[in-house]
């Protein structure tokens, strides 16, 4: 399916990214050839496949039980910006 | 020593030859000397492999030590490691120290094995040739023209080069069977579920899967005997018996019956590489093998199928690096949506974006079904033709990849040509079964990979024949000219 670039816009807007108006055509031919590529999975006889359960094993499950430290200083110490003992972002409400 | 492999460095360190701290020392001298002609490892760690080394020898001495105690190995820079940078080849974890290791490192720290450091990679193990790692791209010691294969292309090209006897890497589509393949190592992808994936740094966590390079299969069967564990931290971790994967190795293997895949020898396969793969097949005849024609009719869809899956999980998986908690944040974000968005474009490369966006859009409202359920369906199918071929063979074997090593740029500008490279490895990572790549001739003086493809915890059987082979030829022993 070819995309259009109006599309590219809103795809990176949902991915949190920005796509650039000097960039946007090349990710647009080449997005559009990935997805090309992948709509070959069309011609596929599916219709009897269920997928409900893709693996045979079950999901292993454990007790909802605390197993972890507190380690909030450790893990907030590669962080880009702490207040007071808080991940800190720009403002979002005046 | 660094021509020595793994298992002859284990009997070197027993009988005193050489201590575990000599051996590391020259291991970090040859990095020193060589990595830049390679750029195979991002991170060097040698004072604390100094340290280490002391601490192996002591347990040495002490006796009963494990049998990778005192070895130097470098890890793939997508294991986390506890307070050594950890950058899965990307500018978005260029300043990130985990405050944790990861399973497959702990195992290899309880055994007392020592970390010469992190090898580069294709940014978050998406790429097939190394190109898109923010560290640069890694030189095949082949030909440092070329490409070493990808994303577990440091690894592979520092084995290859001698700059460790073992290495740790990852396969979600290919990434350690192509890079083997293309540097002439030998590595194995084990079944999904029989290595931790905890702190290992998730791309696409159905397919995802550690496992073994080095020179030789005894050497990943050494390497997947310490990697190999039931972790309770990792949800998908398989509670399965564990074998001495080293004790089968030497069992004949007449009789055995492999399967040759009549869509493994197609159209686009390099015509060197089908003879070396074919002149192998006749090699393992001679060993007492059975040659089996078989079909896998659903092939053909593997990489479409792979090429909405793996992006979907990407770009789930990857919503976690949003500049807050870790990793790259931009500078002076006018808003929060300017900081994720910012974050993300200035801190993923190219071909990550690229694959997060065609995971969003596969994953999107009206198009889910489409792709997304349609490719879990093909999924099943693929999986089916193996369950079908698995009733009247043993191994299933063919080309690792369809070329030898290419050169830099070769693919640069179409994904899809890139995406191709991974034809016949991606089926087993969305089936989850094992696979190995091991060294079985060359082409214009770069080598080619043998695939060796086995059912559910067969690794024992595809080591055991991968051992066979390497006992009858010498491509293992092979290196680079500018080495020998």
């Amino acid at each position: 399916m070819a995309i259009k670039p109006a599309e590219i816009k809103k795809l990176a807007s949902l991915s949190r990214l920005v796509v650039d108006d000097k960039t946007i055509t090349d990710v647009t031919d080449r997005l559009s050839s990935v997805l090309a590529l992948v709509d070959q999975l069309q011609s596929a006889q599916t219709e009897s496949i269920d997928v409900s359960r893709p693996f045979h094993i079950a999901q292993r499950l454990r007790e909802d039980e605390i197993t972890e430290s507190n380690k909030i200083d450790e893990l907030q110490a590669t962080a880009p910006e702490i207040y007071n003992g808080f991940f800190a972002v720009p403002k979002m409400i005046d | 020593m660094h021509n020595f492999t793994l298992a002859e460095l284990i009997n070197g360190l027993r009988s005193n030859k050489f201590s575990s701290v000599e051996l590391t020392q020259h291991f970090l001298n040859r990095i020193k000397e060589l990595n830049g002609d390679y750029n195979a490892i991002i991170t060097t760690t040698a004072s604390q492999a100094l340290e280490s080394a002391i601490s192996a020898d002591q347990r040495l001495a002490n006796g009963n030590a494990p049998e990778m105690c005192g070895i130097p190995i470098l890890h793939k820079d997508i294991f986390c490691t506890n307070g050594v940078r950890t950058s899965c080849g990307s500018k978005m974890l260029d300043n990130f120290i985990p405050p944790y290791n990861a399973t497959v490192v702990e195992n290899f720290e309880n055994d007392g094995a020592v970390m010469l450091g992190k090898t580069n990679m294709d940014e978050f193990a998406m790429g097939s040739s190394n190109e898109t790692s923010f560290y640069g791209p890694v030189h095949n010691p082949w030909a440092l023209d070329c490409v070493p294969g990808g994303s577990s292309g440091g690894s592979a090209a520092a084995i290859s080069a001698r700059l460790a006897p073992g290495a740790t890497a990852t396969d979600t589509g290919g990434s350690i069977r192509q890079p083997a393949a293309l540097c002439g190592i030998s590595g194995l992808k084990p079944t999904y579920g029989r290595v931790s994936r905890w702190g290992m740094i998730a791309f696409a966590s159905s397919l995802d899967q550690a496992g073994p390079m080095a020179r030789t299969a005894e050497d990943c069967a050494i390497l997947l005997n310490a990697m190999a564990s039931f972790d309770e931290k990792d949800s998908t971790s398989v509670n399965e018996p564990i074998p001495n994967y080293r004790s089968k190795l030497d069992n004949p293997i007449n009789g055995l019956k492999i399967g040759i895949p009549r869509e493994y020898f197609s159209e686009g396969l390099h015509s060197g590489t089908e003879q070396a793969v074919r002149n192998s097949l006749v090699e393992l005849q001679n060993l007492g093998a059975k040659l089996i024609d078989i079909k896998l009719p659903s092939s053909h869809l593997s990489v479409p199928a792979y090429y909405v899956i793996a992006p979907a999980e990407a770009s789930a998986n990857l919503s976690r690096f949003d500049g807050v908690k870790y990793g790259y944040r931009c500078k002076e974000p006018k808003d929060l949506e300017d900081l994720y968005r910012r974050s993300r474009s200035e801190g993923f490369g190219e071909e990550v974006q690229r694959r997060i966006m065609i995971g969003t859009y596969c994953l999107s409202a009206g198009y889910y079904d489409a792709y997304y359920g349609k490719a879990q369906q093909v999924r099943k199918l693929i999986q089916q033709d193996f369950s079908d071929a698995f009733k009247s063979v043993d191994l299933i074997m063919g080309p690792t990849c369809p070329s030898p090593a290419f050169k830099f740029g070769a693919k640069g500008n179409d994904p899809v040509a890139m995406y191709l490279e991974d034809i016949y490895t991606i089926a087993t990572n969305l089936a989850g079964l094992p696979g190995m790549s091991i060294p079985c001739g060359q082409v214009d003086g770069k080598p080619v990979g043998l695939q060796i493809i086995g059912n559910y915890f067969n690794e024992e059987r595809i080591l055991n024949v991968a051992h066979q082979f390497q006992q009858s030829t010498d491509w293992h022993n092979h290196m680079p000219s500018e080495l020998a």
